[in-house]
């Protein structure tokens, strides 16, 4: 009996082709665009978290001056080397540290120049910030202890200097320093507040302070973590060994920052999800919107059929049967409507994604919500129409015109 | 057969709106119709045959008085109980024939075997056996709109009979065909009554086609006025014409 007034419901939608379809639009386009949001949305929120996590791995920053803008007595002083010596020696959740310093200058090699960062730093810089040398080879202890004017360029330097030259052992000048080629950095690409991770050269920290910088500050200490729950705890730790050493009373607020970059990613990712929740709500409405073009045409076709509906009582049909065939049928345009959806809601998002280079996830759970809140629409919108239907008068429905 | 009579109407009334607006369609009609009866229901317009029919049909209940179908007092089921027993034991036919549009011959005369819950290919099974019992089984995949006149009509009373119903109602059959097409259908319609024994009562405003039938009842201002049984076997048709012409503007 149920299947029978599915084929009827299937033969009557077959009937009204056209309508049918223009009815079905709205779910499709509904169910569609929730799909669509959704899945671009968690692209953008993945996108992020990878980028995030392109920057290094457990990675945490620290710099100095304070976290809080605002009437401030005077500029931080600068970070030591011995502060991350110390950070190194005393934060037992600590597994890297690299002490950096950097400014721009212009990198000259042959007739051509380029302007870009020099980093001063040490070995542990490649492993915190998840580098790898595509050519040549890291710094030896000598280079490093003794100051030679070595460099590694980023990807992105090599590219602009050297072409597809081998750059190992050039000599270019960075300003005024004549400094040779060891190494070659593997490309990061682009990080997610959209600078170039590439665009960069390291010498040893001991030869940027002594030659380029001619002081011995250090700008910004790159901490690795021992673990990816050690974060927060490294934080904590780090923060409390910098106080102390920084002579911060305890009234006074802190004068350096340390950031975390997985609490960073989290907000972002907090930030995207709201967003994508919200487009996605949006999208629900046009959802509700479509469940009322069902409820039109289910009316329409109620007073349509009247005679067909009084002939159907009059054979036999109980109330209930033809309730249940009216229901039918809006539950299965909507369906229908519904899976047509997902499809059309997934070809939009792959085809969006490729376009924003996002990554492409299928969400299922997503997927199932949409799908079984369009069927839910063909319940509640097709309730009505079909109740009128089943509560009509048999004699009253066949006479009329 | 012996036991209770098919129908059999005792003082029904039928009232429809209230206070000054009420009309009494019936006003205590009595009448008793046996198996095998082809009665002709006749009367002006607003006499209550139409509604008559109705009752009859189970498709309205009386306001009061008692309409007993084999015995069973109609006005005390309900709705779905109803319906049951138009499932089950009437067929019925209408002057506009109520065929599904854009649905072929077939597919309209296996509706009624749908809401029996039977399955598929004995439902198509039969609607051809019915269909070839109009002889209509060349038409079965003809939509109405392909079909004359009178084809839907005998598409409709093949609807009518594939549930071998044990009493027909027909409500103006003929009513928008031409004279040669009235004739086919009376003719099929006389033939179901004697060979399948299927009581047939039929609502006709045309005393020619009355003629047919093994019995004329007529109806005026809600009450039997009269009726040409007993004697049925004879076949006395009570002649009308200028009781009906009275009704009409």
């Amino acid at each position: 009996m149920i299947w029978a007034t599915i084929l009827m419901a299937i033969r009557e939608i077959r009937r009204n082709t056209m309508r049918s379809i223009l009815t079905t639009l709205g779910i499709v386009i509904g169910v569609g665009s929730v799909i669509a949001m959704v899945t671009l949305g968690r692209g953008a929120t993945a996108k992020i978290t990878a980028d995030i996590a392109s920057m290094g791995t457990n990675l945490l920053i620290v710099m100095p001056g304070a976290e809080r803008r605002g009437p401030t007595s005077g500029a931080a002083s600068p970070l030591k080397l011995d502060d991350a010596r110390a950070i190194e020696r005393e934060v037992a959740a600590v597994s890297k540290v690299a002490p950096t310093s950097g400014r721009s200058a212009l990198v000259v090699y042959g007739n051509k120049n380029y302007n870009t960062g020099v980093t001063g730093t040490t070995n542990e810089y490649f492993a915190v910030r998840g580098f790898t040398m595509a050519l040549g080879q890291s710094f030896s202890d000598a280079q490093l202890q003794g100051g030679t004017p070595v460099c590694i360029l980023g990807a992105t330097v090599r590219k602009e200097l050297f072409g597809p030259q081998d750059p190992i052992g050039a000599t270019l000048r960075v300003g005024a320093v004549p400094c040779t080629v060891v190494g070659v950095l593997s490309s990061k690409g682009q990080s997610t507040f959209g600078s170039d991770q590439d665009d960069f050269i390291v010498m040893p920290l001991s030869a940027f302070h002594r030659r380029i910088a001619g002081n011995t500050d250090v700008n910004t200490i790159f901490v690795s973590a021992v673990s990816d729950k050690a974060t927060t705890k490294a934080k904590e730790q780090i923060s409390l060994l910098m106080r102390e050493r920084r002579h911060l009373a305890a009234a006074q607020q802190d004068d350096f920052m340390v950031q975390d970059m997985k609490e960073i990613s989290k907000t972002l990712g907090n930030v995207t999800g709201a967003l994508t929740a919200l487009l996605g709500a949006i999208a629900g409405v046009s959802l509700l919107v479509g469940g009322i073009g069902i409820m039109n045409i289910m009316l329409v076709s109620v007073t349509e059929r009247t005679r067909e509906i009084g002939l159907r009582l009059a054979i036999g049909a109980r109330g209930s049967e033809v309730l249940l065939q009216f229901l039918i049928e809006a539950i299965t345009l909507s369906t229908l409507g519904g899976a047509i959806g997902v499809l059309f809601g997934l070809g939009i998002s792959l085809a969006a994604t490729r376009a924003l280079k996002l990554p492409f996830t299928v969400v299922p759970d997503i997927i199932l919500i949409a799908f079984a809140f369009s069927a839910t629409v063909g319940v509640a919108f097709g309730f009505l129409p079909a109740r009128k239907a089943s509560r009509l008068n048999p004699i009253a429905a066949l006479r009329h015109e | 057969m012996s036991g209770p009579p098919l129908v059999e109407l005792r003082d029904v009334t039928k009232v429809y709106g209230q206070g000054e607006s009420e009309v009494r369609a019936l006003a205590g009609a009595n009448l008793r119709i046996d198996d095998g009866e082809f009665v002709a229901v006749m009367g002006a317009s607003g006499s209550g045959k139409s509604t008559c029919l109705n009752v009859v049909g189970c498709l309205d209940q009386p306001t009061s008085g008692a309409y007993l179908f084999r015995g069973v007092d109609v006005g005390a089921l309900d709705l779905d109980q109803l319906a049951l027993l138009r499932k089950h034991y009437l067929g019925f036919v209408f002057q506009s024939y109520n065929l599904l549009a854009r649905t072929t011959a077939v597919e309209n005369v296996e509706l009624p075997l749908i809401y029996r819950g039977v399955s598929a290919s004995e439902r198509r099974a039969r609607a051809m056996q019915a269909l070839s019992d109009v002889g209509l089984e060349s038409r079965a995949k003809h939509t109405p709109a392909e079909l004359s006149g009178g084809q839907q009509q005998r598409v409709a009373i093949a609807r009518a009979i594939v549930t071998a119903p044990q009493m027909l109602l027909a409500d103006e059959p003929t009513g928008n065909l031409d004279s040669a097409r009235k004739v086919d259908i009376m003719n099929l319609l006389v033939d179901l009554n004697r060979t399948r024994k299927i009581t047939i009562v039929m609502v006709t405003h045309e005393p020619d086609m009355a003629e047919y039938t093994t019995r004329t009842v007529l109806f005026k201002d809600g009450v039997v006025e009269s009726d040409s049984k007993p004697g049925a076997e004879d076949r006395t048709v009570v002649r009308s014409g200028s009781d009906q012409s009275k009704g009409l503007p």
